[in-house]
């Protein structure tokens, strides 16, 4: 169980934002971390050093959170291994096909006014609400 | 490298920062958090709502702005997705899987990614199987 936290989520938010904005007015990319990841492997030329750098401040950025404030996730106990191979699989399968994440579809595509972005967004968003409930609440795996 | 390179390369390393410490301040790296508001019949926690809407309001904001200038301010032109076809069924069936993967797991790519910055055990399961069902799609949209 987790308690409603505005005002985080909100800065939170606007800080994604920011980066986002940041990234396409200086070098005109997208920041999607699955697209970014996936011209990753392999690597192609040219495309290698942004990349990687974006990715190393992603975990940069949360490093230096957590320095600051203190306690970073712990992992949770009793949480099945399966899911999170099966989840990991998934999640990495179904954003390379639909070219795009939570980031690149929902933050960038959306404020693109992109329909496929829009498309994929309800698409993730109620099969996730679906799936989380029945994970929950008709095969109870709590979580 | 020269000075306009660098600096190209130096913002991607600061949007990426800024990013991670959005996502880690928002608690998008906690999948409780994230689950906790994708379960909306369990106690509903609505944070999510608001760091989604927090970084697509200021994005629809600035990206307006952003892609009427000729070029960004660094790089050679704004690289944006090309297709434009929303009833594609790679969009929506890779959107499907990825939505199973995020409602089983809790975890996105980028706080997946962001957990490399205090890995827990969950960390080693999600992360590998991330990247090679990217690997799948990879090979997947080559054919």
């Amino acid at each position: 169980m987790t308690t409603f936290t505005p005002v985080s989520a909100l800065l939170g938010g606007l800080l994604i934002g920011t980066a986002a904005s940041l990234l396409l007015w200086i070098d005109g990319r997208i920041a999607g971390v699955s697209g970014i990841l996936g011209g990753l492997l392999p690597p192609t030329r040219g495309g290698a050093v942004w990349r990687a750098l974006f990715l190393g401040g992603v975990v940069a950025g949360a490093a230096l959170f957590y320095a600051l404030h203190g306690h970073a996730p712990q992992a949770r106990a009793g949480f099945p291994g399966t899911l999170l191979i099966v989840g990991g699989l998934l999640v990495g399968l179904g954003t390379g096909l639909a070219r795009g994440c939570t980031s690149g579809h929902g933050v960038c595509g959306l404020a693109r006014l992109s329909p496929r972005s829009l498309a994929a967004t309800v698409t993730f968003l109620l099969v996730a609400i679906a799936t989380t409930y029945a994970v929950r609440h008709i095969v109870q795996i709590a979580g | 490298m020269n000075w306009h390179a660098a600096s190209e390369k130096a913002a991607a390393l600061g949007a990426g920062l800024v990013f991670g410490v959005g996502l880690a301040l928002a608690q998008m790296t906690d999948p409780r958090k994230v689950l906790g508001f994708l379960d909306i019949t369990g106690r509903w926690d609505p944070s999510l709502a608001l760091v989604l809407g927090g970084a697509v309001g200021l994005s629809l904001l600035t990206f307006h702005y952003i892609l009427r200038l000729p070029r960004p301010l660094l790089g050679e032109r704004f690289d944006l997705p090309a297709s434009r076809r929303v009833l594609e069924p790679k969009l929506l069936i890779g959107s499907t899987l990825f939505g199973i993967g995020w409602g089983i797991s809790g975890y996105c790519p980028g706080p997946a990614l962001a957990q490399l910055a205090a890995p827990n055990a969950e960390t080693w399961l999600f992360l590998p199987a991330l990247i090679a069902g990217s690997v799948i799609a990879r090979g997947i949209n080559r054919d």
